[in-house]
């Protein structure tokens, strides 16, 4: 499989050449029709008017954005100050999204590593065993960590049982509980695509280097971490994008006020106290704040293919 | 060569793998013995009991649940079986269609359901559904779900087609076999791994969606995570419990299938 990539399909690599425009037709119809052009319009929609009903009013207006950025008093004809609030909730976003990442850091690659050095044999069932919380219902992974940290949950029983605390911890309703929520839910994320990159590494390097007595620990960060650089990108990626947006660790294991901005994105569309030009451009601000994260993490990855070509 | 590998291997990383699955694992497990709770209460252990999965099948939410279930299946599987297709058509004019100027925008447009955070999305599909005056119920659920399918089908398919050689399907036109009869004689079969693990990561992500279908769904029909949630919202009951064991259960069957199927696909 390894080598199939480079070299695989050579001789029919242009079999279907003729036909690729059929091929690829409803890729394009679908995709473009469903997803694309929705971006798009929910980029004209934060420029159009706020409807009281919810919806909007086909007038341009930069309203949605002086909202999120301004503060101009109850009646709107003061003097515009920042607006912290919803800068605030981006803040704790891109906060509790970084932390995460480096929660998920510091014990996933470890695992990745551990897994990677087994035989092979035993690697499968390894990565078989991460791969299955990772397939399981989020919705019901963030249910089950709901219960788990309750008040009277079995966390606070097993805390109190065994004396560490007297008074049960309140984690739900909590920026920790939401941060526990976040980690908990892409934990696997960040450990497969590392494992693949550890998989990969060629540990005769490590031997090499350990003959000219290099020291475990300087291997490891001299040698393998560099060498794995693509892998880490991913995993990073892969939890810090979808904790960036996420929803359902704020809205389950949060309160109101850890909200994140998910929370703050739906509340515009729930009922009639909405206001969808706002939560059009504030998915825009997330989207921007996504797409700048990958560009930056892109051109990294770039620059590495570079130097090992 | 693998003891080579496991020489440099350190200590605490054992304990810390260990911890890594007994965190993925234990809010799991919790609920899964939680689930055969007989107490009404879901703080106090009342003795092993049944009680909450015959509620699920008969209980006054039974009804909710049991159509719910039913939207979340038809629609994983139709999503499901449409979006392999569609991502095996796309995968053919990626893999073996040779260099093409729109090659690599294609590739970020079928790569555009992964990037963007699914709220997003989600906040693009219900403006769009609402400003062509489509009327959103199970239809818009279904069109949604297939458009994120894709990617996900496409990945696995297009690495498997990534890794069979150009040799097999040239050795089939060498004796005169015709294009369509070397794909369905030759690399169709050879695929099979790749659109099976295609299909059921589809299949698992549009029955595990929330976020999307809660924006497309409109009022008045239910599939089993916003039952669930709107459920969970109003308070946890151990019914809800049981409903999550089930479809834990079904995960993880559909996981070891997959994993069985790249098994025998390693023997090849």
């Amino acid at each position: 499989m390894a080598g199939g990539a480079a070299s695989g399909g050579n001789a029919t690599s242009e079999a279907y050449a003729p036909a690729r425009g059929w091929l690829l037709l409803p890729t394009w119809v679908v995709l473009g029709i469903v997803v694309l052009a929705p971006i798009v319009l929910m980029l004209i929609y934060s420029f159009l008017t706020k409807e009281f009903r919810g919806g909007v009013i086909w007038e341009f207006s930069v309203d949605a954005y002086d909202q999120f950025f301004f503060d101009r008093g109850l009646f709107g004809d003061d003097a515009p100050t920042i607006q912290w609030a919803y800068i605030q909730i981006f803040w704790r976003s891109i906060w509790q999204a970084t932390l995460a990442t480096i929660f998920c850091l510091l014990i996933g690659f470890p695992t990745a590593y551990f897994i990677a050095t087994r035989p092979a044999n035993q690697r499968t069932i390894w990565v078989f065993l991460i791969t299955i919380p990772y397939w399981v219902n989020l919705l019901i992974r963030t249910v089950s960590m709901r219960f788990i940290l309750r008040d009277q949950g079995p966390l606070n029983d097993l805390l109190q049982w065994t004396g560490i605390v007297a008074e049960p911890l309140t984690i739900i309703n909590t920026n920790l509980g939401v941060q526990i929520g976040l980690f908990y839910s892409y934990l696997p994320f960040m450990v497969l695509p590392l494992y693949a990159a550890i998989e990969r590494y060629n540990f005769s390097l490590s031997e090499a280097a350990s003959d000219l007595y290099a020291p475990r620990h300087k291997i490891l960060t001299r040698i393998v971490l560099p060498a794995v650089k693509p892998g880490l990108i991913a995993g990073c990626i892969l939890v810090f994008v979808p904790s960036l947006g996420s929803f359902l660790a704020p809205d389950l294991l949060g309160g109101a006020r850890n909200f994140m901005i998910g929370s703050l994105i739906d509340e515009q569309f729930r009922g009639s106290a909405g206001n969808w030009p706002f939560g059009a451009a504030a998915s825009m601000i997330l989207l921007t704040l996504v797409l700048l994260v990958l560009m930056v993490l892109a051109r990294q990855q770039a620059r590495l293919e570079k130097g090992a070509g | 060569m693998q003891t080579g590998a496991a020489r440099f291997d350190f200590p605490g990383f054992k304990v810390l793998t260990f911890l890594c699955l007994f965190i993925l694992y234990a809010p799991l497990l919790v609920v899964t013995v939680y689930s055969f709770n007989d107490s009404r209460s879901i703080t106090t252990w009342g003795g092993f009991s049944l009680r909450w999965y015959v509620d699920v099948f008969t209980g006054p939410d039974s009804a909710k649940f049991q159509s719910a279930a039913f939207n979340s299946f038809s629609i994983a599987l139709i999503a499901a079986t449409v979006a392999t297709a569609i991502a095996t058509s796309a995968a053919l004019a990626m893999v073996r269609g040779g260099r093409f100027k729109l090659r690599t925008a294609t590739f970020g447009l079928i790569s555009l359901p992964i990037l963007v955070p699914e709220i997003v999305t989600a906040v693009a599909m219900l403006i769009f559904f609402n400003a062509i005056g489509f009327t959103r119920g199970y239809t818009s659920i279904l069109i949604a779900h297939i458009a994120f399918c894709i990617p996900f089908a496409y990945l696995p398919i297009s690495a498997r087609m990534q890794g069979i050689e150009g040799v097999y399907e040239q050795a089939a036109m060498d004796l005169y076999a015709g294009r369509a009869q070397a794909f369905r004689r030759v690399l169709l079969p050879m695929m099979m791994p790749g659109i099976i693990s295609g299909f059921l990561l589809a299949f698992i992500i549009s029955l595990d969606d929330f976020i999307i279908t809660n924006f497309v769904k409109g009022a008045g029909i239910e599939t089993l995570p916003t039952a669930i949630f709107g459920s969970v919202k109003q308070g946890l009951r151990p019914n809800i419990m049981a409903i999550s064991t089930m479809l834990l259960v079904f995960s993880t069957v559909i996981v070891t299938l997959s994993w069985l199927v790249s098994r025998i696909d390693r023997t090849k």
